[in-house]
């Protein structure tokens, strides 16, 4: 078991440790207590010297890359997630490092996924010794048994961003794929058979890495346009047949949900900005890629289309259904962190109104700003929430570790928070006395919608008044959840073990919560 | 019965909130609970407890109960063990759960029945949140939704949801088998507080006196005043020629219903779009209800992804004089409810009418007008009666005579 030093008690009174894989955390201390002092971290200064003035730096392979980036035991490598579950290339970072016999590797992904699941052979044979970024699904439940040597760190994509900028986490290898790239490492997502739309989780990583390798199916003639990675972070440049399965990177369609009841949740969620006053002309919106978050678009599309009134702006995942917004001049501008169908690939590559953003314009909290906390109201998913409005992305109410954070954590800082959410899945209760990990604090999250009636965080009087001679379903929270119990029966407790397999940052690098072994 | 070994329930791929339950009789050991949840962590004992009170109650002492369970509700689960355990034991007694108050409502002959949503009485998933889209009725369905093999664990069920199930106070009905099967699917829903029976290829009045018989017998028995409603579905050649005894043949028949599909076939033609094949059938329903004084409704629209048709269609029944329609998917009950109900238009002619004829009587003057136009009595009974759907529905406030004055 690893070392955790003192477990104390957080400002959401949480039990978490203060030290993690030999390094010293700080326990979340409440939204907007902690803000360090000093620099930000600084990336070594290169020189012209060693780069080829031909601009030239293609190497033959990928192990020859990571060879020559001096690839070696306990090294932080990281890569993205733009090629979500069609990436072709984490996996054979590893593979590579095996080979080399490397060992103590601690992967930093921007966030995992379902094809990363094959890296539990080298998490178990120790090439891999821990993960930072998300564990989702068959390496989630690997972590949630205890298996993995050291703790899982989750962050949310603006706390990527601000780990890697503050110095939390130090890059040493940096490996970016990317759907097109010249030779000097320009690159970017909208080019090329893998096109992802853009690379701006990978923009922290080009910055500070210690050392940054391109790898791209599809390489151009310099210049390389748009450069969304630019060449001039860029060590190496590797040409591979393939970096990505282009159907698993976006869907060529994305279609709204055919369930009734998230269609239902949907169109309560947007009657509810409707009535609270928050749907108007210039208004601001950011919706998930859930399905019901998907539909909300679409019910706010024909609310606008009705009162003649447009959006200034939405902050994508964008889908066809956002894209359609757009070119019918009901958003003025999409301002996108990742595109999620060939339909958003397309008009990030062709309409100028269609903004590739990245964590440090959108998220970082450690910046002089950023965007989500400009947006009017963001629609949100979560696995559980309590009677204090916190809530959970990342586990299941069987305690075991199965999702990331993504950009969640850093979207809660909206001027409107709501998280549509079914009362009960199947017999699960969502509404519980307190929520397995907290990994939004409840203080930041303004609005429930259940199938079954929406709870207003007794904090938010303002919204509160507005919708109160609505026809709207308004409940407490405590109502729902005695409804949920009501018809699924009341939960037993989850059992855990003393042993801490993760902790869950908060978005200015604090532990808000951990994760424990389950039994 | 020999047999010793018997499964209820489903667990196919796409199943959820159900269970499948297996009963193996033994002559020693106690009793053996082997149970695999999705839930096991959060009510894996309750689980354990409930299986164990159910094979208590039917004095089983030895067995191994196999439950493989998708989440399903405690109503769900007790449905399956009894199930199970009724094809291995013969027994008259029921594993009754409470009768939520919730469920204890009677309904009223003339209540709106637009939308009445069909659930398959054998899956447990689509009752759940039936009552969250607000349909006027739901249909628990025992007949065409549910495999011959399935038809009693679904009586099981059903009589299990109707008394344990919130439906939100939507009205609650039954599709009970063709006659005679239907007759003893009432024993499982007549004493369980069931607003309407709805009665499918009913063929003649005989039908409807067979399926009250037994109503009242199960009725006195059991010492029940509620009323229980009755909706005959006219799906034959025959049917349609009987329908003015059908629609007569009793006070407790407050609607008829018709089913294309059924009849379409038993005439030996395609059902098409347009539906001129059945337009003698549905105009003969609409006036057998109307000269009997119960509601017309017409067949579901089985496209559920086109809601553009479905308008169309519920635009052309509401012509006809249909007043209501079956939905086989949430997403048609807003469809349905929007487009039968008046729109502005008829509203606000019906409002003036109505303001009018009362000015009148009033004043004393046997005849109404509006502006230079007569308007006969037919004319503002039909206005009154767009005024009352429209309430009906919350297109109208029932106070809209004070709106108007302010």
């Amino acid at each position: 078991m690893s070392n955790t030093g003192k477990i104390v008690t957080n400002a959401i009174g949480r039990s978490v440790p203060t030290e993690v894989n030999g390094k010293p955390v700080t326990p979340f201390r409440g939204v907007g207590k902690h803000k360090p002092d000093g620099r930000k971290f600084g990336p070594r200064i290169s020189s012209c010297v060693d780069f080829p003035n031909d601009g030239n730096k293609l190497v033959s392979s990928l192990k020859e890359s990571l060879m020559k980036a001096g690839l070696r035991d306990g090294m932080t490598i990281s890569t993205h997630h733009h090629f979500r579950n069609g990436d072709l290339i984490a996996v054979q970072i590893f593979e590579i490092a095996a080979e080399l016999k490397i060992k103590n590797l601690v992967w930093f992904p921007s966030a995992s996924f379902e094809c990363h699941a094959p890296l539990i052979k080298y998490l178990e044979d120790g090439t891999i010794h821990h993960i930072e970024g998300s564990m989702n699904g068959r390496l989630g439940r690997f972590t949630s048994e205890g298996k993995m040597k050291g703790v899982g760190v989750l962050r949310s994509h603006g706390g990527r961003y601000q780990a890697v900028q503050d110095g939390e986490v130090q890059i040493d290898i940096a490996v970016i794929a990317a759907p097109a790239a010249d030779s000097f490492g320009n690159a970017n997502g909208v080019e090329g058979s893998a096109a992802c739309g853009l690379l701006g989780f990978a923009l922290a990583d080009s910055q500070y890495a210690d050392k940054v390798i391109v790898v791209t199916d599809n390489l151009v003639p310099f210049p390389c346009i748009p450069w969304q990675i630019q060449g001039n972070y860029v060590d190496y440049v590797v040409k591979v047949d393939k970096v990505g399965i282009p159907e698993k990177i976006v869907s060529g369609t994305t279609e709204i949900t055919k369930s009734p009841d998230r269609l239902l949740l949907a169109e309560m969620t947007a009657k509810f900005c409707e009535q609270a006053g928050i749907i108007r002309d210039g208004f601001s919106f950011q919706a998930g890629a859930g399905g019901t978050a998907l539909s909300i678009g679409i019910y706010f599309a024909d609310m606008l289309k009705a009162k003649g009134m447009k959006a200034r702006f939405a902050r994508g995942g964008s889908n066809k259904y956002l894209v359609k917004m757009l070119n019918e001049g009901l958003v003025e501008y999409i301002l996108d962190g990742q595109t999620f169908d060939l339909d958003g690939v397309k008009s990030m590559r062709e309409n100028p109104r269609h903004v590739n953003t990245s964590p440090f314009t959108s998220y970082n909290y450690h910046g002089k700003g950023n965007f989500a906390s400009m947006l009017d109201v963001v629609i949100l998913g979560a696995t559980e929430v309590d009677i204090n409005f916190n809530a959970n992305v990342v586990t299941h109410s069987d305690g075991v570790l199965l999702h990331g954070i993504g950009g969640w954590q850093n979207c809660l800082f909206a001027k409107c928070t709501i998280l549509p959410v079914p009362l009960f899945r199947d017999r699960i209760p969502v509404i519980r006395d307190e929520v397995t990990t907290v990994c939004g604090p409840g203080e930041l999250i303004d609005v429930i919608v259940t199938e079954r009636g929406i709870a207003i965080n007794p904090l938010r009087r303002d919204l509160l008044d507005k919708v109160k001679d609505s026809d709207l379903p308004i409940r407490t929270i405590e109502a729902l959840k005695a409804e949920a119990e009501k018809i699924c029966g009341i939960p037993a407790k989850q059992k855990f073990d003393d042993e801490i397999v993760a902790i869950i940052k908060w978005v200015d690098g604090t532990v808000i919560d951990c994760v424990r072994k389950v039994k | 019965m020999n047999q010793t070994v018997a499964s209820a329930g489903n667990n196919g791929d796409k199943d959820r909130s159900d269970c499948l339950v297996t009963i193996e009789l033994s002559k020693s050991g106690g009793l053996k609970i082997d149970l695999q949840s999705k839930v096991q962590v959060l009510y894996g004992e309750s689980i354990e407890a409930l299986s164990k009170e159910v094979l208590n109650f039917f004095d089983i002492r030895h067995a191994t109960l196999t439950v493989i369970d998708k989440g399903a509700l405690p109503f769900v689960l007790a449905a399956r063990i009894e199930a199970a355990i009724k094809q291995v034991i013969s027994t008259e007694k029921e594993y009754l759960l409470d009768m939520i108050s919730e469920n204890r409502y009677s309904t009223q002959r003339n209540k709106p029945r637009i939308s009445r949503l069909y659930l398959p009485g054998n899956t447990p998933s689509l009752m759940l949140n039936a009552g969250v889209h607000k349909p006027d009725g739901i249909i628990l369905d025992l007949e065409d939704a549910v495999a011959i093999t399935k038809k009693s664990e679904a009586r099981i069920l059903v009589r299990n949801a109707l008394r344990s199930h919130d439906f939100l106070g939507v009205e609650r009905m039954v599709r009970i088998n063709q006659i005679p099967m239907g007759l003893d699917d009432l024993e499982f829903v007549v004493p369980h507080h069931v607003n309407v029976v709805l009665i499918p290829k009913c063929e003649s009045a005989e039908h409807i006196q067979q399926v009250n018989d037994r109503i009242s017998a199960i009725k006195r028995r059991s010492d029940l005043k509620d009323p229980i409603w009755l909706m005959p579905i006219i799906e034959s050649a025959m049917g349609v020629m009987k329908a003015l005894k059908i629609a007569q043949a009793a006070d407790n028949v407050v609607a008829m219903a018709i089913g294309l599909e059924d009849y379409t076939a038993d005439i030996g033609v395609n059902r098409t779009k347009e539906g001129r094949e059945s337009l003698f059938a549905r105009c003969q329903i609409i006036n057998a209800c109307k000269a009997a004084g119960i509601q017309a409704i017409d067949s579901v629209f089985s496209d559920v992804g086109d809601m553009d048709a479905l308008k169309e269609n519920v635009l052309q029944s509401k012509a006809l004089g249909f007043e209501g329609m079956g939905c086989i998917h949430p997403r048609q009950i807003k469809v349905i409810h929007e487009n039968f109900a008046p729109n502005e238009v008829e509203i606000e002619k019906a409002k003036k009418i109505v303001l009018a004829f009362e000015d009148a009587a009033k004043k004393g003057l046997g005849v109404v007008s509006l502006g230079t136009k007569m308007i006969d009595a037919p004319v503002v009974k039909r206005a009154q009666h767009t005024i009352d759907s429209s309430i009906s529905v919350g297109k109208l406030n029932k106070n809209w005579r004070n709106e108007i004055k302010d």
